[in-house]
């Protein structure tokens, strides 16, 4: 059995945003990288698969720019067998990172595409389910646990309210949610051995989609700062402050 | 132009988050349906009598009322041709369902809309809500999640729309339903409690979380939640988490029982009203944002406002 997990460049999320001042979008000049938490989560869930002997093959994919090399590394560091880095400076749009995913799809043609449910950048929470979507595959987002059982995955999800249990049949597309695994951190054994491990380059003109934006952004901004209140020092002033304010 | 609202309901009671949505669709448009799909008679009445609904459609099945991403999403595709936006609660449901449309339409997905600027611009945060990106969408036909937060409810009563029962399409599914686990609470729902009383790592375990934070929360009539450090730790159910990947909540009152106050977190929360930050730690960044702090020791300091209530 075959796994493709995208992994996305972003943000590392121990990093303060700062919103450029022209609101054009976030400054990302000479800030700290790295994988999208969600997205080790997927390439840890597809180790322990394969640890169990249920899959053959993990294959990582990156869409971005070279520098996406780091984060396809470290997917094989963790235990991904091969890398593929779809080259392009666009910032490209959910439906346009589906519509390059899908044409991999049809060249790896993997049992399953495990991914984040989210990146914490976009936070659109979209990617996955518009796969899902342009290959007519069945979807099981939010998991928190994933079994294989013969051609189906039992994948447990985080809904509103509580867990869902569904079984898709193969092949699908599953995406992670936090309490799915821990990702392990690579040995340094393993980070030399991934720098063996083959990786692919190709252009995103090679995969002849339509990646053209359908959105244009008209402006980012910062979100109105609360600015930090008073210290009470007591249970009994804190009821009175909050009878004052009218919330009690 | 013409909106379809999808319903966020129970089977049995309408949500308030509908009622949230309907008032950005709004701002599209004065002709707006609502789509109950699943268990839609009760509720589908209660749609009816929403201020300023055209009408309301329902659709029942078994696939729908499990919430099969493929069968809603086949449903509200069959009925996108006589609307020009969809616009869908961004709870979890929402968000499973609602790309899925978008991608089987050839749209992009606008995800967390916070702010209608016209027809063809919202507003929508990301980072964590660290930054507000204003997006102007190319696609005729769009399709939107709505954070029920940003927008005020429109009046539950006063509407008389028709209602009229929809034919779900066909479709071969590739998914089964296996079993639900929904957290039951006589508590008010997380999403719409006017106080919601949080806890954090500090709480150190399931039973010390349910011994401090209940009776605090049943004295306010408040909802629960958590960081995801107390869920991660098992200490409290994953549906109670609040922040950038769980619950986004802006209740009147939010009160935080030992949480630092990381990014993730407030990304969840620091919209509510009046916020209260109970923690030991004077140098927490979750005081950057509250209204109200308290430095003390949870194990001191929640006994003595459970005192001090009466
Ligand atoms: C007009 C415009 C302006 C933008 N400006 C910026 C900007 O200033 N800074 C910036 O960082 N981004 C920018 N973006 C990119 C945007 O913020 C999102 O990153 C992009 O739309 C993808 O959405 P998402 O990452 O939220 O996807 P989600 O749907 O949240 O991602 C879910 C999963 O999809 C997979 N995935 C997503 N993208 C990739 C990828 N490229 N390669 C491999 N797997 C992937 C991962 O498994 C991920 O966990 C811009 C996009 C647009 C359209
Ligand atoms: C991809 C990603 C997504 C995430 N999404 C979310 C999310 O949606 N929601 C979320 O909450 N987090 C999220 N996080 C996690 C977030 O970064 C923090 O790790 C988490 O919020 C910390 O939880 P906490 O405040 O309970 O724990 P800690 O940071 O450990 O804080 C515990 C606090 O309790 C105080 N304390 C200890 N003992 C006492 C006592 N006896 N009395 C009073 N105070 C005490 C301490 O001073 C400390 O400030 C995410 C992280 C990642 C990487």
């Amino acid at each position: 059995m075959k796994v493709l997990v995208p992994v996305k460049r972003v943000l590392d999320y121990n990093v303060k945003v700062r919103v450029k001042s022209d609101q054009t979008g976030v400054d990302l000049a000479n800030v700290k990288m790295a994988m999208n938490p969600f997205d080790e989560i997927a390439v840890e869930e597809a180790v322990r698969l394969k640890e169990k002997g249920t899959v053959t093959e993990i294959v990582a994919v990156s869409i971005g720019v070279a520098q996406c090399e780091a984060i396809l590394r470290t997917a094989l560091a963790m235990g991904a067998d091969r890398g593929l880095l779809i080259e392009t400076d666009q910032d490209l749009e959910p439906l346009a990172v589906a519509k390059v995913l899908k044409a991999v799809v049809a060249q790896e043609n993997p049992d399953i595409v495990l991914m984040g449910k989210q990146a914490i950048d976009g936070d659109n929470n979209a990617t996955g389910q518009m796969l899902s979507a342009l290959l007519d595959w069945p979807q099981a987002t939010f998991a928190s646990k994933v079994e294989i059982a013969g051609s189906e995955a039992l994948v447990t999800r985080e809904v509103d309210g509580g867990l869902q249990t569904l079984g898709v049949q193969l092949p699908a597309v599953i995406t992670t949610d936090l309490r799915l695994n821990e990702p392990r951190y690579a040995s340094l054994p393993n980070i030399m051995k991934a720098k063996k491990k083959p990786l692919d380059t190709k252009a995103l003109a090679d995969y002849g989609v339509d990646a053209a934006a359908r959105l244009t952004v008209v402006k980012v901004t910062e979100p109105a700062k609360r600015s930090a209140g008073i210290k009470v020092d007591s249970a009994d002033a804190l009821i009175a402050n909050l009878k004052t304010a009218g919330v009690l | 132009m013409a909106v379809l609202v999808i319903a966020d309901h129970d089977g049995a009671h309408l949500r308030d988050t509908t009622l949230k949505v309907i008032t950005a669709a709004q701002k599209l448009s004065g002709d707006i349906d609502v789509l109950v799909y699943g268990e839609a008679s009760a509720v589908a009445a209660q749609a009816a009598g929403a201020a300023g609904v055209r009408k309301v459609l329902t659709a029942e099945s078994a696939e729908l009322k499990a919430d099969i991403a493929e069968a809603v999403s086949a449903l509200i595709v069959s009925l996108a041709g006589g609307y020009d936006a969809i616009a869908i609660p961004a709870t979890a449901s929402g968000k499973n369902v609602a790309p899925r449309i978008a991608a089987a339409l050839d749209v992009s997905i606008i995800s967390d809309v916070i702010d209608v600027v016209a027809g063809d611009t919202f507003v929508h945060p990301i980072y964590a809500g660290n930054a507000l990106e204003t997006v102007k969408t190319a696609d005729a036909k769009k399709v939107l999640t709505v954070r029920p937060t940003a927008f005020a409810p429109v009046a539950a009563t006063g509407g008389s729309a028709a209602v009229e029962a929809v034919a779900v399409p066909a479709v071969t599914l590739k998914t089964r339903f296996v079993s639900d686990e929904k957290v039951v609470s006589d508590r008010p729902e997380l999403g719409a409690a006017k106080v919601v009383v949080s806890g954090g790592r500090a709480l150190g375990s399931a039973d010390e979380f349910k011994a401090v934070l209940e009776p605090l929360a049943d004295k306010l009539g408040a909802a629960v939640g958590a960081s995801r450090a107390a869920v991660d730790a098992g200490y409290a159910p994953n549906d109670y988490q609040v922040g950038q990947t769980g619950k986004v909540v802006a209740p009147e009152l939010y009160i935080a029982v030992g949480i630092s106050g990381a990014i993730q977190h407030l990304a969840g929360m620091k919209d509510s009203k009046v916020i209260v930050a109970i923690n030991k730690d004077p140098e927490a960044p979750i005081f950057q944002v509250a209204d109200f702090g308290l430095v003390e020791d949870y194990k001191t300091a929640v006994p003595a406002l459970l005192k001090a209530l009466g």
